[in-house]
């Protein structure tokens, strides 16, 4: 790449270059690494698995845990439901999980296997479970993969009650645990009782005790599923990511969802926590009051940095938007939102969000690619990069400065254990946005003009 | 053995000495992974790609749904000194449509557009699982493309269920003897000069060894693939020798290499002080003079003396230690058991996901009684016999570093993600400097209870 994207876009139907985004079984894998005691399962070739697990603990530094069917020749003649057996069989005996979660892969799609079938034929342990989630990699992205297994463990587990438990269910969406970590938090600093599901906060970023624990002691509890079929409402977090899971929760239990932006930033934070006040009657601490105000100081000292600022922006479509939102709020301007999932209403609430500031000549689109980002960038600069890793190359390239944030980032520490949510989530990114760009300023200042006070 | 052990599985772990595979007939190995294991193994085209990806200038695009392009975008760590290309994702992107009506149509347009946008010369198109399942003819798509274009376009069947990754080697070499199969030269008194086959130019290690070569005076004409290009790979065929480093990925090349061109090949190893200036003098013998001979012994001696010196340093830090590995061949086990043997360090694990049988008889004949060796093993076994043998430090690959982390056991990546050389002289330096510096880390301190 670097210096290999031509400046002039020419119209592409065929080729992706440089993708910003990833195939639905590692969405299905990531949530299902949510779950307490739970082992994913990728039904499919064994480079599925390793590739899945290989890219998840690049971002998140840990072991991701999952096993695979390990397809042959045989199994896409005859079908994988042997391969499915055995494998069951064989986690139980070894692993022994509570619970095993099938996601499909293209090449059991395309073969045709029956899940429904073949989880019914299987010989499951007592007291054990076996669910599934069809996850065709060749359809949405990453990030229906992670909505659709979500919806599998609904489907399967979830139970309608005529009696609400009382509970507030929070679909965090695709997060990192230090996302559901805050938005715990702050559920917990109000007194409210909810469900996080799923919540790797607990699994994806677990302490070092010099055991390897394979199943640590977070994730949503297979009994916290069931009881979401009771939940006094959803509060579905990711307006595209969690929109599955919550039309699933309706259909089996009837139980209503509110959808709403991820809380970064002032506005979205504040409906979050409006949300679940309303819904649970417990009032907003004022610890969090406390802390909207230091974010709110925060900005207006720093305003100036920011203001006017082009941004770029790409990532996950609910990540991005966001990240849109916040740097709105700062009086930055997005002039590119991309995102590769194929998701047309991911440009439908970008235009709205920049309607609102007055932004006009922002370019917004869902199913692009990181190739077409470049060269967009190459046309007309930006001031500030926001995105995962893969963004690097271009941030050198156009030497522009380049935060990270969203999903993958593999060559970073830290991240996934801190928050981007919530007003505690919102400093941060304050802090790393102006970073970016003062860091900049000094590095570009002529020695004469470096500023000791900024 | 463990109770967490699969009954299946034990056949594929043994002990030195006490041999519990048992039936005498030595190590279960070269097999298919069992299903429902967490194995770190990667599939068909996994192998395939990384052989084939270093070659700078190819365009390599992936015909498939976007994972498989997406999981191996600029991972391998091998460096180029010419094209950065092979650092781009080009793929189809396959969708729901094409599964039901086909992908041959997107790909022969996602091939004009490559060649539309750049000036290609080599395009690599990948196959992977659901290409064979739904269909489509990549051979015919490539032959049209090849005959409108005038360039090459080769196919790599890489359905991933289609066997191990060492079937996916053996496309890749296939794919190789493809594209230089042509340029195959008659006279066999023009051949001079060797290739080096199975090294990938990991943070720069093909440079390193080129670099040894030229200072005894023999001629690198070719390297398969570590920072090679379309046209340096075209002048193969005119090499006198073809030296193999990573066997398990290029074997099957050396041996149609010799087939075809009438090549002969050697085995050798760049790990470790011992490996490196054997496999030096080995090569000055063959192709050398007189003179080549002596630069070569002069060149090995002073460099080993000089590493020796900066071993005896290290050693008293690193002494005592115990390793395990896990890597992926059987070759690059052996070498690292004799690196860690000149440490002072003892390999009391040995894994490999791909090793063969004569390298696992290879690796009980040089370890210590009582030490474990696995084939494809998982990481529960890893975590069971890394803690029983109170291992110090695994050297291992990606997925196992979060693994020898989280049970406070020191780590170094000899995988896609090296961080310096560890091929070479220089690299018995970086090797060593890594290991103590992870083994020795303050880190490890902290980590019994407060």
């Amino acid at each position: 790449m670097l210096d290999m994207t031509p400046k002039t876009i020419t119209e592409r139907k065929s080729l992706r270059v440089n993708p910003a985004k990833t195939c639905q079984p590692v969405g299905a894998m990531y949530a299902a690494l949510g779950v307490h005691r739970c082992m994913p399962h990728s039904h499919g070739s064994q480079g599925c698995c390793s590739y899945h697990r290989t890219f998840l603990s690049r971002h998140f530094k840990e072991p991701a845990i999952a096993t695979t069917s390990s397809f042959s020749e045989g199994a896409c003649v005859f079908g994988g439901g042997s391969n499915l057996k055995k494998a069951v069989k064989n986690i139980f005996d070894i692993y022994n999980p509570d619970i095993i979660a099938v996601h499909t892969t293209c090449l059991s799609e395309t073969i045709g296997d029956d899940l429904n079938a073949l989880i019914r034929e299987l010989e499951i342990p007592q007291g054990k479970l076996v669910i599934h989630t069809n996850t065709p990699s060749y359809k949405g992205s990453h990030v229906t993969g992670f909505g659709n297994m979500m919806a599998g463990f609904i489907n399967y587990l979830s139970e309608k009650s005529a009696v609400s438990n009382g509970k507030i269910g929070i679909f965090p969406g695709f997060v990192n645990p230090g996302d559901m970590h805050e938005l715990k938090r702050m559920a917990k600093s109000m007194g409210v009782k909810y469900i996080m599901f799923p919540d790797t906060d607990g699994t994806m970023n677990t302490p070092i005790t010099g055991d390897y624990q394979m199943y640590p002691k977070g994730g949503t509890t297979i009994d916290e599923i069931r009881q979401l079929g009771g939940a006094k409402h959803i509060l579905a977090l990711g307006e595209l990511t969690s929109m599955i899971p919550a039309m699933e929760i309706k259909k089996k239990c009837d139980v209503d969802s509110t959808a709403l932006p991820y809380p970064i930033g002032v506005e979205a934070t504040d409906k979050f926590l409006m949300s679940l006040s309303k819904l649970s009657g417990k009032a907003i601490t004022e610890e969090l009051e406390e802390e909207r105000g230091q974010l709110l100081d925060i900005m207006v000292d720093s305003h100036a940095y920011y203001g006017d600022k082009r941004v770029a922006i790409s990532g996950d479509p609910d990540t991005v938007l966001g990240l849109a939102a916040f740097c709105l709020e700062l009086g930055m301007k997005p002039k590119y939102m991309l995102t590769g999932t194929p998701d047309e209403k991911f440009t439908k609430l970008a235009k709205e969000m920049l309607l609102k500031y007055g932004v006009t000549d922002c370019i917004a689109k869902a199913n692009a690619d990181l190739f077409e980002l470049h060269q967009l960038m190459k046309n007309e600069a930006v001031d500030l990069l926001i995105g995962g890793t893969h963004c690097k190359q271009i941030a050198k390239a156009e030497d522009v400065p380049f935060v990270r944030a969203g999903f993958p980032i593999m060559d970073r520490y830290v991240h996934s254990y801190m928050p981007l949510v919530g007003y505690r989530g919102a400093m941060r990114l304050a802090e790393l946005m102006g970073n970016a760009l003062m860091d900049r300023q000094d590095r570009d200042a002529e020695d004469k003009d470096l500023e000791m006070v900024m | 053995m463990s109770e967490g052990i699969l009954e299946v599985r034990k056949k594929s772990i043994m002990v030195k000495n006490t041999g519990c595979s048992g039936d005498g007939t030595g190590i279960d190995c070269e097999k298919a992974s069992v299903s429902g294991a967490v194995s770190q193994r990667a599939c068909v085209y996994c192998g395939a790609r990384v052989v084939l990806n270093p070659i700078t200038d190819a365009f390599h695009i992936i015909h498939g749904p976007i994972g498989c392009s997406s999981y191996t975008w600029d991972i391998r760590g091998s460096l180029s000194s010419g094209s950065e290309i092979y650092r781009n994702s080009f793929s189809t992107d396959l969708r729901e449509k094409d599964i039901i009506f086909g992908g041959a149509k997107k790909l022969t347009a996602a091939i004009d557009e490559v060649v539309d946008k750049y000036s290609a010369k080599l395009i690599f198109v990948y196959a992977t699982c659901i290409v064979g399942v739904i269909g489509d003819d990549v051979e015919a798509v490539c032959r049209e493309a090849e005959n409108k274009y005038k360039i090459r376009v080769i196919p790599v069947k890489a359905e991933g269920f289609s066997g191990t990754k060492k079937q996916g080697y053996k496309l890749a070499c296939d794919a190789v003897m493809k594209l230089i199969r042509p340029y195959k030269i008659t006279d066999k008194k023009g051949q001079h000069g060797l290739n080096i086959l199975g090294d990938f130019n990991l943070a720069g290690e093909m440079w390193l060894i080129k670099n040894y070569f030229k200072k005894i005076g023999i001629e690198v004409v070719s390297t398969f693939t570590g920072d090679s290009s379309h046209e340096n790979l075209l002048k193969a065929p005119q090499a006198a020798l073809n030296v193999v480093q990573c066997a398990g990925s290029s074997m099957y090349l050396a041996n149609q290499m010799e087939k075809e061109f009438a090549i002969p090949f050697m085995k050798v190893s760049f790990f470790g002080i011992e490996d490196t200036s054997a496999s030096l003098m080995q090569v000055a013998h063959l192709l050398g003079d007189e003179q080549v001979i002596a630069k070569a012994e002069a060149f090995t001696k002073k460099e080993s003396a000089r590493l020796r010196k900066f071993m005896a340093q290290y050693k008293p830090k690193l002494a005592g230690k115990k390793a395990a590995i896990y890597v992926g061949g059987g070759f690059k086990a052996i070498s690292l058991i004799r690196q860690f043997n000149e440490m002072g360090i003892e390999t009391v694990v040995v894994g490999t996901q791909t090793g063969r049988k004569d390298e696992y008889e290879i690796i009980q004949n040089i370890v210590n009684d009582d030490t474990v060796i696995l084939d494809d093993a998982n990481p529960a076994e890893l975590e069971y016999f890394m803690k029983i043998k109170h291992a110090d430090i695994l050297v291992g690959g990606v997925k196992e570093r979060p693994l020898a982390y989280k049970l406070g056991i020191a780590f170094c990546d000899h995988n896609h993600e090296r961080k310096h050389a560890l091929g070479g002289y220089e690299g018995v330096e970086n090797f060593t400097k890594e290991i103590n510096l992870s083994i020795n880390s303050p880190v490890w301190e902290y980590m019994t209870a407060i």
